[in-house]
């Protein structure tokens, strides 16, 4: 296409960091969708605002989600984005693919679609930018046949995702991708068909450094953690030393509970494993000589949520130690509980961290069948407002 | 019947032949150069992740591209990470130095681990959103293009630093604990179009959808309306009614937030904090928000201690030095009056004067 249709965007091609506009100019050589798609941004970035319009359900056969319906608000200016729905594709776990498996995946997409896709979305789909309805049915049964499902929408369990956990990172407490996985496989219903009072979150992250970010964009957050004393390779600590790693200032005096101390007579570091938080610092500086502890598990946080409707919450901690194996079936009994509360009790569109605020934490455990302890708590109460059941009150 | 429930690809079958022999088995990683992470294995095994960035959005052609080069150098495997880098796995020591010539000669920018920026977890936007107030990509590329010496190392910053961009206070992305996040915002009161309300929204719903109970029925059109004194703007109402508008091209801006993390490293995770409450919305390049960011990643680069996140330097030095370092003027707006106000409010003699 003409490249002076677009001066606004042109700019974008400009400068070091890779341009999303170059792509849109690529897709667009192939797909008049594409071409289409590009005009209309170029009239956004004029207009100062977006060109979508608002609502419009579409889907597949089975599947109550998985597909978001977009239309065109422009479609006599733009008719090749007057439909352009976009389809979520369950990743595999890790984000890992072979070359074949993504080129299959193109193939597809560039026959059924406008050949733009983000790897991946922000909840970790592999989401597919743009096609008709009539081609929706076709492109899914195609990926089918390519072994890519779809993912969550609406008011679902979402697509579940994970950091890179044991398959490639040392401090990985849990197998996040194989929990990632199974979980998948496990709750396929309550992914594809929305019948939660609003979306449900799962993410699961391999260590406290919790780089899948699941204790802020997950409802259910799994987070590894181990539960004895961190490893400690003395000659590993002393070669840092000796190397000129200044111990001290970014180890020592950066824990946040004073566990370490270093012995520089017999040049061995010291833990008091019992003040130990598994804060992760420490074998984060030191990962040649510091390991995380052999009995290890996870914990599971729940109510992480963003801004909309009563603010953003960080994850609460509902589980402080869990082991963790195949066939991970404590978990799915937590998150079967968990959902079934939430889908009794929620309002629609109340994500749980809302719910729970509203009823309060203590009715939410005793909902759930999970006992109250320390680990849940910053600190206890502070306020002389207790609530007491009739039957813990006795006349004395 | 189509065929349906059948998941995702097994991750099995997708890892390379290194990982799976060496699943579990890692002992310690380096960072020998920008860029690039080494893992070595307990058993002698040793992977080098090749990291570099990518605009999210991106053609089938680009996918070719990346697969080509991973097909030459990585026995046909590759990886994404969460924050939308792309992850060149290489078992073969020799082929890592022709891989990273290769890239670098593509112009494919080599960087984002560790201590660095990484890539820009975003949103949507214009591209696909019905509820963008801005750009997300847009945004992106133009911080980008200022800041990408701190992703590839070029510049040294004192530890990891997480940009995200969300168009609206949705975030889809779930920025609000980065160390610095761009929030798409709107300032008016809705419009309600009462002829439509009617037609298209359940009333009961819309005035529930309401944080802060705001929207009031109005019987006698039909409709409802939205107390002035009671809107902050989020856009819930208008998310579940389409009869009414929150979209203002002309008011609409730009927020900016900082000091969150979600590391439990040294400190706990933190939500960020309001830096600057709008900026205008200036596409193509948004001159106003790139110098605003920019600004934060220079007074925080020089003045952090090494390995100090950007919230934790600035809970050091305390919010009223931040904002007399970085020029940002404190406003009643600074000053939360939302659900959860009054934690944040300061009640000890522990400041600086």
């Amino acid at each position: 296409m003409d490249d002076r249709e677009t001066p606004l965007l042109d700019e974008l091609e400009e400068g070091d960091w890779p341009s999303f506009v170059a792509e849109l100019k690529r897709a667009a050589e192939k797909s008049a969708m594409s071409a289409d798609l590009l005009r209309q941004i170029e009239r956004s970035y004029a207009d100062n605002t977006g060109h979508w319009k608002r609502g419009g359900i579409v889907g597949v056969r089975g599947y109550g989600g998985g597909v978001v319906g977009r239309y065109s608000a422009m479609p006599e200016e733009f008719p090749g984005v007057k439909e352009f729905h976009t389809l979520r594709v369950n990743e595999p776990a890790g984000f890992y693919y072979t070359t074949e498996k993504l080129r299959e995946l193109c193939d597809v997409w560039d026959k059924y679609g406008s050949g733009l896709l983000n790897l991946h979305g922000s909840t970790g789909d592999i989401i597919l930018l743009g096609t008709t309805t009539e081609n929706l049915q076709p492109c899914f049964d195609a990926l089918g046949e390519i072994g890519f499902d779809l993912g969550g929408s609406g008011s679902a369990m979402r697509t579940l995702s994970c950091c890179v956990g044991q398959s490639r990172c040392e401090h990985a407490c849990i197998d996040t991708m194989d929990v990632t996985h199974d979980l998948t496989m496990n709750f396929q219903m309550e992914i594809h068909r929305p019948a939660f009072p609003y979306k449900f979150k799962i993410k699961v992250s391999g260590c406290p450094n919790d780089c899948a970010a699941a204790s802020a964009r997950s409802d259910l957050a799994i987070i590894g953690v181990w539960r004895d004393a961190i490893e400690i390779d003395q000659q590993g600590v002393a070669e840092y030393v000796d190397e000129g790693f200044d111990l001290f200032n970014r180890v020592i005096r950066r824990c946040p509970t004073w566990a370490l101390d270093w012995d520089a007579e017999e040049k061995r570091l010291k833990l008091t494993s019992e003040d130990c938080v598994h804060c992760m610092h420490c074998i984060n500086e030191m990962p040649k000589a510091l390991r995380v502890g052999q009995e290890r598990g996870a914990a599971v946080l729940i109510g992480g949520k963003a801004p909309v409707v009563k603010g953003a919450m960080i994850g609460w901690v509902l589980v402080p130690f869990m082991r963790l194996e195949p066939p991970y079936q404590e978990l799915k009994d937590l998150i079967v509980q968990v959902t079934e509360f939430w889908a009794e009790h929620g309002k629609n569109r109340e994500r749980l961290a809302e719910l729970i605020d509203r009823l309060g934490m203590p009715a939410f455990l005793e909902g759930i069948g999970v006992e109250p302890c320390p680990q849940m708590v910053d600190a206890p109460r502070s306020n002389p407002y207790l609530f007491w059941r009739e039957e813990e009150v006795k006349h004395a | 019947m189509p065929k349906t429930d059948f998941g995702p690809p097994d991750y099995r079958e997708m890892i390379p032949p290194i990982v799976r022999e060496n699943y579990g088995k890692w002992r310690y990683h380096r960072i020998p150069r920008p860029g690039v992470l080494e893992h070595v294995s307990e058993t002698g095994d040793v992977l080098s992740s090749v990291r570099v960035a990518s605009p999210r959005l991106v053609s089938t052609d680009f996918v070719r591209e990346i697969c080509e080069i991973a097909d030459k150098y990585c026995g046909g495997h590759l990886r994404f990470t969460t924050r939308h880098n792309i992850e060149f796995l290489v078992s073969d020591r020799e082929k890592l130095q022709p891989l990273l010539d290769e890239l670098e000669g593509r112009g494919y920018l080599i960087g984002g681990v560790g201590r660095a920026i990484s890539n820009v977890v975003h949103t949507q936007g214009w591209i696909h959103c019905k509820s963008a107030v801005t750009d997300a990509s847009g945004l992106v590329k133009s911080i980008m293009d200022e800041l990408h010496d701190y992703y590839t190392g070029k510049k040294p910053v004192p530890a990891k630093l997480r940009i995200a961009v969300a168009c609206c206070v949705n975030m889809c992305g779930a920025c609000h604990c980065s160390d610095i996040a761009v929030v798409g915002i709107h300032r008016r009161v809705p419009r309600v179009n009462d002829d439509v309300v009617s037609k298209s929204c359940e009333i009961p719903s819309t005035i529930a959808s309401c944080p802060t109970g705001a929207i009031r029925p109005n019987p006698k059109l039909k409709s409802i309306t939205i107390a002035p004194e009671k809107c902050m703007y989020c856009g819930n109402c208008a998310a579940v009614c389409p009869a009414i508008d929150v979209m203002d091209p002309d008011t609409d801006g730009v927020s900016i937030w900082v000091g969150g993390k979600l590391s439990n490293a040294r400190t706990t995770p933190k939500f960020s904090r309001l830096a600057i409450p709008y900026l205008p919305n200036h596409p193509p390049r948004w001159p106003e928000v790139t110098e605003a960011v920019k600004n934060l990643v220079e007074v925080w680069r020089q003045r952090a201690k090494p390995g100090e996140r950007m919230g934790e330097w600035i809970e050091r030095i305390g919010w009223e030095r931040f904002f007399q370092i970085t020029g940002i003027p404190f406003t009643e707006k600074h000053i939360d009056d939302f659900t959860h106000a009054t934690t944040t409010f300061r009640s000890s003699m522990q400041f600086r004067i």
